[in-house]
Formats: structure tokens, C-alpha cells, sequence
């Protein structure tokens, strides 16, 4: 051949440019108040505090670190502004709950690009993921806010009052949308604490209230740390606490509410096993596995942290998994092309580093794909772990990272007993092509949400919620609506 | 080889080499919604600046130039040719085309003016496109179009003896046009956009390849859907099977839909990102297609020159 059409028929050695996402969209003040009355105001205690991306470790703003005294003062705007909203007719309510979903469609990549600046997750999930799915949360609920008496057939709803809502840092705008919904369509008042790593998009929803001309105090925003946190739970004018978090805070504030007839609902930590049988599509079983662990970075309390495999098939499947690692994007949150982000903050990748070296020293085998890590920022690489016994460490905890723990079963019976083996029980995966199988294991599987041939996927109309330690309540559906009301008669 | 032992060593044997020993072979099953999904996710990918101008180039290397229409003559297959070797009278730095992809009857005009340029005759055969003719017919065709001079023979499977779980019969029917070809390059058909299902796809991709196919194509351009995103990602992974298992290359090409650059692009990330970057190469990736090659065209002014340009400035051949 002559070079020219050797040239022809080179392979090309190809390497996507990079594509990000401009950040000139969103406009960070310097600072943020707690926004309490429909007014943004300064914390009593003067203190402020900075929240930073985790990818590059840049200051993003300072915000508010609210005490009892401004939680005393938003719980109060609350009540204040709940006599008037809860009096209001149920179909204005709706229309306000439509509005605020419009506006978060309408300031979707803005919010998109904040929520990946201050959380460190990919731009493609913030955009394709968190934003549709917070729009479709009011949405969903601005339908149900004058129908709760169909919701309910032949019983009475009322709005309990005043909600505490405490939220996490993995999903800060779409966990803001899982509680504020169901709590304003069922005519309650919300005092909301975000997460300390992640308050930014929760500062710019006040914004989309102010848009929407929501009443003054009808949602009020409490920035802080987990004190923060505390003093809302303590407060004794409270009618409603929902947390989602850790298991550890959730048992603490069970705890702090005991006696005191405050309804909760908490949606805690998770361990998922991701069964995969001997007859399942397999790469999209893979494509399963790396969906349920590493969305998100595995900053997520229902991912699929124990993948089960059926012992003839494992070999196979671990070998296609590893060769799907390879070709994960890490890197850039704000690059279009970046599947996987940074970890949210420096405390969590130290935890996920403690548990991944206990898993190395109780002797599971480790394997990471070969990616080049940022310098500055917290990173840490997709990890799967072979070789692991049900009694280790990372097969029990709650990584809340990109770690895999990859254990075999033999028969289903074996399988579901290793999944159904943990203090926790949020979710389960079940991959197999045999529908009665589905249904076998879906009623055997004490989790709370089963996915037959799919993981993590969400919808605002599907109750979600956990077994054991995992909490209790539901969020979505008319599950979830049940736990913004009281019933008379 | 007869239909029972093809089968128990599907994917994994290939054609002519000894059996390790009999076992059963696993086709596996695909899940039609988790599959549409990673092939979503991957149509996503934005590639810009340099890595585009790369994909643009190579997407004209990999394109099978092709007209398969009754009206065909040697007049239109000369202008296609021209086409072919010179894509862009303006830029000579735009590589020639693959292959232009003809009828048999089209096969000598087509000879007569690519010369030695390297542009290769693929051509159609086996009773293209529906294939239902009697199976020595569908021999002699394309044993007629090697002797022509066709370099890639481009056959399409017996449907209807696949459909009605024939497999063996399919097999066979291929075994025996790869022996009357020569040395040509087997292109095998599938025509996915009638097999109903992706299992069938899979099936199919895996019984071309272990008969011997150098490529498996998606589709004829004559049904609809032809080449869709997702049955790509389908017959890759089967691909990527048989190379996992075997070491084997076989090649890809989807052919009929693909009409802009973006579509294009997607493919090859697809390809990229599930069988490797080796595949990124006329060798084992191509597509057929007549009206996308404007648009790479096109697309490669806008990226060197950074305007867009009317599509009058780009020949109608």
C-alpha cells in the first residue's frame, strides 16, 4: 500500500476535546442570608460560613450560619404564614406549585450548573436527571393539592402546620422538591435546613418563590450545620419533621422527638443488593451495576453498593464490568462528557478512603479503573471490590461512595437471603429475563423500592421510602402525601 | 459444519476452525429498554473542536458512497465514482470515501473509473434486497459479482428462513456464499429493521459471524428503521463478544438513516465506547450511506473555515 492510502485506512487516535458547560449562566452573590418571612435577613449570631466546590476546592459564596434564634424566628414566620395558606382554595394553591415548576424549567441549566459547582456532580446528571426530576415533583403535586379528598376517599385531609424539613447534600435541589412539594400542595408551611456543602440551590429556590409570588413565610430557608439542624428538630413549635440523611442523625433526632407527638419521617441509609441471575441481559445488567453505583459518585442512599452475582455467570460479568470502568469519563463536573464527578466533600472522601483500606486489609480484592485524577478538589476513582464476605466491613456499611463490594450466590433462595442480610433496606435491583422470578424475589425483598431490570430510576408518582434502618414513610405518591396531613374523623 | 454443532458453538468458534469441544452455546438475551437507555446516553456525548474535525475525516474514510436504485446507470455510477475519490473539489486535504457500494450490473463502470485510486467496489448480491430467490440464484449472484471485480460483497440473509427459526439454514446459506466469493470481503446483512427484537439481532449478528462474515451490516436502506443507534450499540456488543471470546475483528456497518454528521458522530462513540478505539477504522467500521456525505462535507468547511456554507457550494452527484 502507499503511505497515502495506509493513511486511509489508519485508525484514528481519538480523544474527546473537552466540552464544557459555561459557568457565566449563574451569578453567585457573595453572600446569602437565611431567608425567613419572604426576606433574606442575617443570622442573629452574625457568623457566616463558606461553601466551596468540591472539584476544585474554589470558594463559591458565603452563606448564613443560622442558630436557634433564627430558627425560632422562621419557625414563627411559618406559622404566621400558615393561617392564610392553609386557608387558601386548594386549586390556588395548585397554581402556585405550577408556577414554581415552570420557573425551575425555565432556570433549569442555571440551576443545573449551581447545583454542580456546589455538590460536584456531573452536568449531565444535574441536567438530565436532578432538574427534570424537581420540576416533575411540583408538577406532580401541584395536580394532587385540590384533589387529596380523591387521594383519600372518605376521609377528611388536613394540612398539619408547620413542616421541618432537613435535606442532604447528594441530591440538594431534587430532595428541596421531594419535601417542599408535597408539603405546600397539602397546604403546609415549610421551615427547610440544606445541607452545609450544598445551600446554593436551595437560596436560588427562594428566588423561584419570589418569582412565583409565593406568600411571604410560606417557605422559609435555614442555612447551617448539623447544629442548625438540631435546634430546628428541638424547637418546640414544629408539627412535622422529614429528614433524609444519615441513619446514625436519623436514630438521634427519633430520639430528640420521642414523646413529644411530632410525626417524622426520615429516609436514611441504604446497603442495595443488585442481583444479577445467570440469565439476565448482561450488558445492560453492566450497564445496571455501574448506573446503580457510580450515579452520582455513589452519593446516593438507594445505589446498588452490593452487587450479588450468580456464581457460574461471575466470572463474565466482573470481566465486562471492569471493561466498562475503562471507559468512564472522571473528571470536570461542568464537562458535558463527565460521568463521573467529584466527591462532595473532604470529610467524605476521608470516610470512603477508611472503608475502602478496611476492605484491602480484611482481604477483598480491589480493582480501579486506571483514570487520571484532578490535583486540586476530592476525588476518588470507580473501585469494585472481588472477593468479599458478607461479614466484611464493606459489605455491612454505607460507603456512600464509588465503591463496589461484588459477592456470588448459587440459588435464588441464596440470594435473597444474602440481600435481605443487612441492618438496611431502601432499594434492590433483580436482573434476570424470567418474570416470574421478578416476582418472586420482588415479594420477598424486604427494600423498599425493587427494580426489575433497571436501577435507580425515579418517578414522583412512586412512593419511595425504607425497611429497618433504612427509615420509614414514603416519600411520593400518595404515600407521601399521607405524611403532610392529618385526617379528621 | 451442520446446523447443531454451528449453534452449540456460537459465538465462539470461528468458521473453519476446530471445534474446543461441544458445549452450549450462550446467544444471551438483551433488554430492549436498558439497551435504547446506554444508547441514549451515549448519543450525548458532545464532541467539539479538534476531536470533531477528526470524527468528520474519519467518517468520510469509513463512508461506503452508494446508490442501489433501478434507475442506476453507468452515467450516475461515473459521477458517484468521481465523487467518491474527490469528495470536496475544494478541499483536497478531505480524504477519498471507502468504498462505493453498486448493483452488480454496475460493478464494471464503476471498475473502469476508480482505476487504482483505492476506492473499493462493494457491491450488492444474494437477491438484494428481500433475498427470496432460490438460494443457487442467490450463489451464482454473488459469485457473479466477485468475478466482476466486486473487492466487498455485501449479502443479505434468508429473513424468512430466520424468522420462521431456521438458523441452521441461514448459516449454511452464508458458509456457502462466502466460498463462492473468493477472496472478496463478506459484508452480511441482517436487516434488523425486520427481525422484530434485539434478541433477534443479536442472534443474527452472532450466527453471520461465526458463518464467516468480515462485517455485519445493519440494514439494506430499503426498509424502515434501518440503521437506529441502538441496534448499532446491539451488534457491537455481539462483536465485542466474539473478539473477548476469540480474538477475532469483525466489522460493523450500519447502513440506510444516517443522513447528518451528528447521527454519524454518534456512532462512532458508540463504536468508541464499546468495542475500543481499534474499531475506529475504514478496515472494520463503515457506513452506507448516499446523502450523508454532503453533510460531513459540509460540516468540515464550517469547522476549518468556522461559516457555514449554503449546501450549493457541495456537489449533487
Amino acid at each position: 500500500m502507499t503511505d497515502e492510502l495506509e493513511q486511509r485506512h489508519a485508525a484514528i487516535d481519538w480523544e474527546y476535546a473537552s466540552a464544557p458547560e459555561s459557568r457565566a449562566i449563574v451569578q453567585f452573590r457573595d453572600r446569602y442570608g437565611l431567608v425567613i418571612g419572604g426576606e433574606e435577613v442575617e443570622p442573629a449570631s452574625g457568623q457566616w460560613f463558606t461553601t466551596a466546590s468540591p472539584a476544585t476546592e474554589e470558594p463559591l459564596a458565603e452563606v448564613a450560619q443560622g442558630g436557634p434564634e433564627d430558627v425560632a424566628r422562621a419557625v414563627s414566620a411559618a406559622r404566621s404564614a400558615f393561617e392564610g395558606w392553609s386557608a387558601l382554595r386548594p386549586a390556588e394553591r395548585s397554581k402556585y406549585l405550577f408556577r414554581i415548576a415552570r420557573i425551575l424549567q425555565e432556570r433549569s441549566r442555571e440551576l443545573a450548573v449551581a447545583e454542580s459547582l456546589d455538590g460536584g456532580k456531573p452536568i449531565k446528571e444535574s441536567r438530565d436527571v436532578d432538574l427534570p426530576l424537581a420540576a416533575a415533583h411540583f408538577f406532580y403535586h401541584a395536580g394532587w393539592a385540590d384533589k387529596l379528598e380523591y387521594a383519600f376517599p372518605n376521609r377528611t385531609p388536613r394540612p398539619l402546620g408547620v413542616a421541618a424539613q432537613i435535606i442532604p447534600w447528594n441530591f440538594p435541589l431534587l430532595m428541596l422538591a421531594w419535601k417542599v412539594a408535597p408539603a405546600l400542595a397539602c397546604g403546609n408551611t415549610v421551615v427547610l435546613k440544606p445541607a452545609e456543602t450544598t445551600p446554593l440551590t436551595a437560596l436560588m429556590f427562594a428566588d423561584v418563590c419570589r418569582q412565583a409570588e409565593l406568600p411571604a413565610g410560606v417557605v422559609n430557608i435555614v442555612t447551617g450545620d448539623g447544629e442548625t439542624g438540631q435546634a430546628l428538630v428541638q424547637h418546640p413549635d414544629i408539627d412535622k419533621l422529614a429528614f433524609t440523611g444519615s441513619t446514625e442523625v436519623g436514630k438521634a433526632i427519633q430520639r430528640e422527638l420521642a414523646g413529644r407527638g411530632v410525626p417524622h419521617t426520615l429516609e436514611l441509609g441504604g446497603k442495595a443488593a443488585n442481583i444479577v441471575f445467570d440469565d439476565a441481559a448482561l450488558d445492560q445488567a453492566v450497564e445496571g451495576i455501574v448506573n446503580g453505583i457510580y450515579f452520582n459518585q455513589g452519593h446516593v442512599c438507594c445505589a446498588g453498593s452490593r452487587l450479588l452475582v450468580q456464581e457460574s455467570i461471575a466470572e463474565t460479568v466482573v470481566g465486562k464490568l471492569k471493561r466498562r470502568l475503562s471507559t468512564l469519563r472522571v473528571g470536570d463536573p461542568l464537562d458535558k462528557n463527565t460521568d463521573v464527578g467529584a466527591i462532595n466533600s473532604k470529610a467524605q472522601l476521608d470516610r470512603i478512603r477508611e472503608l475502602v483500606a478496611s476492605g484491602e486489609e480484611e482481604g477483598a480484592e480491589l480493582y480501579q479503573a486506571p483514570c487520571d485524577l484532578p490535583e486540586q478538589g476530592y476525588w476518588f476513582p470507580p473501585t469494585v471490590f472481588t472477593n468479599v464476605a458478607q461479614s466484611y466491613r464493606i459489605a455491612q456499611e454505607e460507603i456512600f461512595g464509588p465503591v463496589l463490594s461484588v459477592m456470588t450466590f448459587r440459588t435464588p433462595a441464596e440470594a435473597l437471603e444474602k440481600a435481605n442480610n443487612t441492618a438496611y433496606g431502601l432499594s434492590a435491583g433483580v436482573w434476570t429475563e424470567k418474570g416470574s422470578r421478578i416476582l418472586w424475589m420482588a415479594e420477598r425483598l424486604r427494600a423498599g423500592v425493587v427494580w426489575a431490570n433497571t436501577f435507580n430510576r425515579f418517578d414522583p408518582a412512586s412512593p419511595f421510602g425504607g425497611y429497618k434502618e433504612s427509615g420509614f414513610g414514603r416519600e411520593g405518591g400518595r404515600h407521601g402525601l399521607e405524611a403532610y396531613l392529618r385526617f379528621d374523623g | 459444519m451442520d446446523y447443531a454443532s454451528a449453534m452449540t458453538q456460537t459465538p465462539t468458534i470461528p468458521r473453519d476452525a476446530e471445534p474446543f469441544s461441544p458445549r452450549l452455546g450462550r446467544v444471551g438475551a438483551v433488554d430492549a429498554v436498558a439497551l435504547e437507555a446506554r444508547a441514549a446516553d451515549l448519543a450525548k456525548r458532545s464532541i467539539k473542536r479538534e476531536s470533531k474535525l477528526q470524527a468528520l475525516e474519519l467518517i468520510v474514510r469509513m463512508t461506503d458512497l452508494t446508490t442501489l436504485e433501478g434507475a442506476d446507470t453507468p452515467g450516475k455510477v461515473a459521477a458517484l465514482c468521481a465523487k467518491a475519490m474527490r469528495p470536496d473539489p475544494v478541499d483536497l486535504s478531505v480524504p477519498a470515501v471507502a468504498a462505493v457500494c453498486v448493483y452488480p450490473t454496475l460493478i464494471e463502470p464503476a471498475k473502469a473509473r476508480l482505476g487504482s485510486s483505492g476506492v473499493r467496489i462493494a457491491s450488492v448480491a444474494t437477491g438484494f434486497p428481500s433475498g427470496q430467490y432460490p438460494l443457487p440464484l442467490r450463489v451464482a449472484d454473488a459469485r457473479a459479482a466477485a468475478e466482476l471485480g466486486a473487492d466487498e460483497i455485501d449479502m443479505v440473509i434468508d429473513r424468512g428462513a430466520f424468522l420462521s427459526g431456521r438458523y441452521g439454514e441461514v448459516y449454511d446459506q452464508i458458509v456457502q456464499v462466502r466460498d463462492a466469493i473468493g477472496g472478496a470481503h463478506l459484508k452480511v446483512i441482517l436487516e434488523t429493521g425486520e427481525l422484530g427484537t434485539y434478541d433477534n439481532v443479536r442472534r443474527a449478528s452472532l450466527l453471520a459471524m461465526a458463518a464467516g462474515a468480515d462485517f455485519i451490516k445493519t440494514s439494506t436502506g430499503k426498509i424502515s428503521p434501518a440503521a437506529t443507534l441502538p441496534v448499532a450499540l446491539c451488534m457491537l456488543e455481539a462483536i465485542r463478544d466474539v473478539h473477548l471470546e476469540t480474538g477475532r475483528m469483525v466489522g460493523m456497518k450500519p447502513a440506510g438513516g444516517i443522513r447528518t454528521s451528528k447521527q454519524a458522530i454518534q456512532h462512532l462513540c458508540v463504536v468508541n465506547e464499546t468495542v475500543g478505539p481499534g474499531w475506529l477504522t475504514p478496515d472494520l467500521f463503515r457506513f452506507g450511506a448516499s446523502s450523508l456525505l454532503n453533510d460531513v462535507l459540509m460540516q468540515i468547511r464550517t469547522q476549518k473555515t468556522g461559516v457555514y456554507e449554503s449546501p450549493d457550494h457541495f456537489t449533487i452527484d
